[in-house]
């Protein structure tokens, strides 16, 4: 066995611990021989939460994130307490303080920064460190050496009013003393806000007491011994005790320097996290990436994941970036979210913005060509995980600006999830609570994903998808993972859709059993196969080769399960339309297999519920009406009003359309639901304006149609595509519209997400205008799925599979 | 007590079905791979018909709530529930044989 390389890390803080666990978790343990160093006596630990450790609301002890035990049970060795000196590259080791010596065969960097401490005359006492009184703030020693001082204490004062400097004001205000905090420019966080958002942030800490001095440049500690007081430049003075300097931070490169490695305002690193020596790479704030250098963690951990890609070999295309970071913090609590820039710079960026002062609520967002470019949110940002998305991937906004300020309709988040109580509910489908999320992350599941799967959150009607996400988020203390899936169009095959559709296509691939063993290595994941399933049989049509185990149960049976094991059956009623004959017939069905409830669906049609499912063959026989598909992911219903040939205010023949649709759409598999609706006039009696898609009639013969509205667990109007001439016209364009969206939406994506992520623009000018020569595949597809439809209750009469309707078998001998 | 349940065939693969034995119901699996499990018939969740739930490996999704289960150890992935689970192989003529553990 070839023996492991030496592994080196400099620095035990946030970005170096982090890169070793990944480097772990892709089996590093077998590659290298780990050695790490600290210049902190202690394990690594989340620094995020020193403010809270100040304040008093955290022990230093719960904010450890790898005790010293872990490096010992990991193999790691560590030297804690031992600032390396040296690099020496030529003999490809590092010097400690006290002489320790280790080779390397690999060496990091993560010496993350120092403070930034601007030229005030009176810092430091007669041997060279700071005076009694002066601090900085970024380590835990910091903390107990401003903790210990403060005690008895009248006043402080703050230097720098940036997010740190409000962090330490918020942190001393837990000493009973009277906190300043002092600004050198005229406003708060300069960084995040902009000076609308910077005044309301600072009335706010007002009435919380803090006293905000701007445009005071501080020349000099007033005091021989120890701290007494600040003196300005404007000749002002200010009483004081304990000063904390907060102005900034620097890269910390200096070793990296001394080394002769590239630094500029951080160490140069490439897209591989590897500096100008090939052995040698960097991560976290120390480093400097096509000209930028970042003071969050967000960042490090994409860049630590890179790393551990690059040195082990597991994935060598892997690469770096840069990161696009959405700030979310909470300022004396305060809830501050920013992200991008903070005021419009180019012609024509378009600005949104709602004031409330006597609130402390500010909101704005700066939107260029259809897409947010920045924004901030200060009092209540509850908007702020949908934005920071649109942000972060650079998806096109709504165009009811509105909604991205406020949530409407929609019932509101008001809770904040730091003051929501533990035992609060926050799934409300599956009973999951604050407290069992917390958990569930405390055991390491930092991925929305993986603690849906272990807590089932988020896994009923979807609506508190994002409630959870921040929680997760609020308990691994920002330090959330993107699970690599979240992308793939299914869980079980590593691939997004359209590389899973190009090898679906490239390869032939007509059935789920193929697609597992094909691209995922022989492996099936059942949650998956669904989601292939609707994907092959919209690609396929006929040819698809449809293996019934991969359907839900609804779909085998073509009826809806219930919570006793029996199943619902609707059958067919095109907009809503029957007959007296039909409804005989239903009333007879109904007597004859006991059903034991019948009742009129939302959706304009009969549902016979609790039905056992030995009786669906004969039942559906016996109705001699086809399937109505209430059941699966594929088209359902289109409802409609009376319209013209009875409203005395109808426009258009909304009961004749919907017939036309149902029959040229009936049982069309897609990624979500189908719903759709026609009305006669713009009263909408049908609800075509909350449809996925929805016809109303206009005057002049025309139909206007709407894609994207829901009004299930979202509520959303839909957007207009076009108006066109003729109900023919409607059926084709809604056609193409479906077809496009089966193609290109994710699984389980409803339209109401779809065509807002897609953007209306753009859905318009490929479905309506053909702006990519597509019209005519898609037409031509929709056509070939329409006929390959089968009336799925035939199969009552001739059951596709070994005993399909059998509740339970016998014992044969 | 080693039982006997009735021809292979009569299990789709990929899915499962619900056998009557005695006064118990024994929910039996045919994977791709050409493995054979079998469990109690309901979901010691809510009752859920085992068998309709969607299958893959060793890994059972009830229909009803979408607890995973480990056909394998009957333990659920993302809650405290087990599921009994039996010894299941086929014999020389290939039928289902399900051990009862009395
Ligand atoms: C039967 C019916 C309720 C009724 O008695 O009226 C119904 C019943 C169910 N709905 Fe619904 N929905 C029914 C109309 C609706 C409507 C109204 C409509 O279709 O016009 C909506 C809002 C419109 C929409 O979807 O945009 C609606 C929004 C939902 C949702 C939320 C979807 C969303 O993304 O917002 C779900 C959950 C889901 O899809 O995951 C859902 C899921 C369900 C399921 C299938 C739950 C399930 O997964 O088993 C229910 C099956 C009950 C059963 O025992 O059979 N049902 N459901 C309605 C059948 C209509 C039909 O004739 O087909
Ligand atoms: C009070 C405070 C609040 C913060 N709040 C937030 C927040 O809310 N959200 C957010 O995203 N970010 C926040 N940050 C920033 C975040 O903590 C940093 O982005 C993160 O810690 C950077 O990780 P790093 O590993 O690069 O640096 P660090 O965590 O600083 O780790 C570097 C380590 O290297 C050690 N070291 C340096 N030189 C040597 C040497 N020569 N030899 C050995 N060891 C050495 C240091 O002692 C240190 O332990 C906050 C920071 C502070 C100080
Ligand atoms: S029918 Fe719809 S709203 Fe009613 S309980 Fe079922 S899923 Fe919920
Ligand atoms: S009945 Fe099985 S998960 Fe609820």
């Amino acid at each position: 066995m070839a023996s492991k390389q030496k592994l080196v890390v400099i620095g035990n803080g946030m970005a170096g611990a982090r890169a070793v666990e990944e480097i772990l978790a892709r089996g590093g343990a077998d590659q290298f021989e780990i050695t790490m160093f600290g210049d902190e006596p202690y394990g690594n630990y989340n620094r995020i939460l020193l403010s809270e450790v100040l304040n008093g609301s955290h022990d230093a002890a719960d904010i450890f994130l790898n005790p010293l035990s872990w490096y010992a049970d990991n193999g790691v060795k560590l030297h804690a307490g031992v600032r390396v000196e040296k690099i020496e590259r030529r003999a490809r080791q590092v010097i400690g303080q006290n002489g320790e010596m280790e080779p390397y065969d690999q060496l990091i960097i993560a010496t993350g920064s120092v403070p930034f401490i601007p030229p005030i005359e009176g810092l430091y006492g007669a041997d060279g460190s700071y005076k009694p009184g002066v601090f900085v703030f970024r380590s835990l020693d910091d903390c107990n050496r401003i903790t210990e001082y403060a005690m008895n204490k009248r006043a402080a004062a703050v230097i720098g009013g940036g997010l740190l400097g409000l962090e330490a004001a918020r942190g001393l205000q837990n000493f009973s003393l009277a906190v300043n905090v002092i600004q050198r420019g005229n406003a708060l966080m300069s960084q995040q806000l902009d000076s609308p958002a910077a005044a309301i942030l600072r009335t706010t800490l007002e009435q919380l007491g803090i006293a905000v001095h701007v445009d005071k440049n501080t020349s000099h500690i007033i005091g021989s011994e120890r701290v007494e007081g600040l003196q300005f430049s404007d000749g002002s003075k200010l009483d004081c005790e304990l000063v904390v300097i907060a102005a900034g931070i620097k890269a910390n490169s200096a070793i990296a320097a001394r080394a002769g490695l590239a630094v500029e305002r951080g160490i140069v690193v490439d897209n591989h996290l590897r500096t100008d020596d090939p052995r040698i790479f960097a991560v976290g704030e120390c480093v400097q990436h096509r000209g930028q250098v970042y003071g969050l963690v967000a960042p490090l951990w994409e860049q630590a994941k890179v790393l551990a890609d690059q040195l082990t070999g597991t994935n060598p295309d892997s690469a770096y970036h840069g990161s696009k970071i959405a700030t979310k913090l909470k300022v004396m609590g305060v809830e501050v979210a920013s992200m991008g820039i903070i005021d419009p710079a180019h012609e024509g960026d378009e600005v949104v913005q709602f004031t409330e002062a006597k609130k402390g609520t500010y909101k704005k967002l700066i939107i260029r060509d259809g897409r947010l470019v920045g924004s901030i949110l200060l009092g209540d940002i509850s908007k702020a995980p949908y934005l920071a998305q649109a942000y972060e991937r650079n998806t096109p906004v709504p165009e009811e600006r509105l909604s991205l300020l406020f949530d409407i309709g929609a019932p509101s988040e008001a809770t904040s999830v730091e003051t929501m109580p533990g035992e609060m509910q926050v799934c409300n489908c599956n009973g999951v609570t604050k407290d069992k999320i917390s958990l569930c992350v405390k055991q390491g599941k930092r991925s929305l994903k993986t603690v849906m799967e272990s807590t089932r959150a988020g896994m009923g009607c979807g609506a508190c998808k994002a409630l959870v996400s921040q929680v997760i988020e609020w308990a691994c203390g920002g330090a959330t993972e993107e699970d690599p899936s979240a992308h793939y169009f299914v869980p079980g095959v590593p691939l997004a859709q359209p590389e899973l559709v190009a090898k679906i296509r490239e390869r032939k691939l007509k059935s789920v059993s193929a697609v597992f063993g094909e691209l995922a290595g022989g492996v099936e994941d059942p949650a998956s196969k669904p989601g292939l399933a609707s994907l092959l049989s919209t690609l396929w049509a006929g040819d698809y080769i449809d293996e019934r185990d991969a359907r839900f149960i609804n779909d085998r049976v073509h009826a809806n399960i219930q919570k006793d094991g029996t199943f619902s059956v609707i059958p067919q009623m095109p907009g809503g339309v029957t007959s007296p004959a039909q409804l005989r017939r239903i009333a007879d069905v109904a007597e004859k297999y006991r059903v034991p409830l019948v009742k009129l669906t939302g959706g304009q049609r009969i549902d016979l519920l609790g039905v056992k499912r030995e009786d669906l063959p004969n039942v559906w026989r016996d109705l001699g009406m086809p399937s109505g598909s209430a059941y699966g992911k594929r088209y359902r219903t289109c409802k409609s009003c009376v319209g013209v040939e009875f409203c005395r205010f109808g426009l258009g023949d909304s009961m004749g359309l919907a017939q036309k649709v149902e029959q040229r759409f009936q049982g069309l598999d897609a990624p979500g639901k189908l719903k759709l609706a026609t009305a006669g006039c713009p009263r909408n009696c049908s609800e075509a304006l909350c449809k996925d898609i929805g016809a109303v009639a206009v005057e002049g013969g025309r139909w206007e149609l709407y894609v994207g509205g829901a009004a299930g667990a979202h509520i959303r109007k839909g957007d207009l595509l076009c108006t066109l001439d003729s109900q023919e016209d409607v059926l084709k364009i809604a056609g193409r519209f479906m077809q496009f969206y089966r193609e290109h939406a994710r699984y389980l994506e409803r339209t109401y997400a779809f065509v807002p992520r897609i953007g209306i623009e753009k859905v318009r000018a490929i479905v309506v205008d053909d702006s990519e020569g597509i019209a005519d595949l898609l037409d031509e597809a929709m056509q070939r799925s329409v006929d390959a439809y089968k009336d799925p209750w035939l199969e009552g009469d001739a059951p596709a599979t070994s005993h399909q309707f059998t509740e339970t078998l016998s014992i044969v001998q | 007590m080693e039982v006997r349940l009735g021809p292979i065939a009569t299990i789709p693969e990929g899915e499962g079905r619900t056998y009557r034995v005695g006064d118990e119901r024994i929910a039996v699996f045919r994977s791709r791979d050409g493995n054979l499990f079998a469990t109690q018939a309901s979901c010691p969740h809510r009752g859920a018909p085992l068998a309709d739930g969607l299958f893959g490996g060793a890994t059972l999704i009830c229909p009803l709530h979408a607890l995973k289960f480990d056909l394998r150890t009957g333990t659920a992935q993302n809650s405290d529930c087990t599921l009994r689970t039996f010894p299941a192989r086929l014999d020389a003529s290939g039928h289902i044989l399900i051990t009862l553990n009395d």
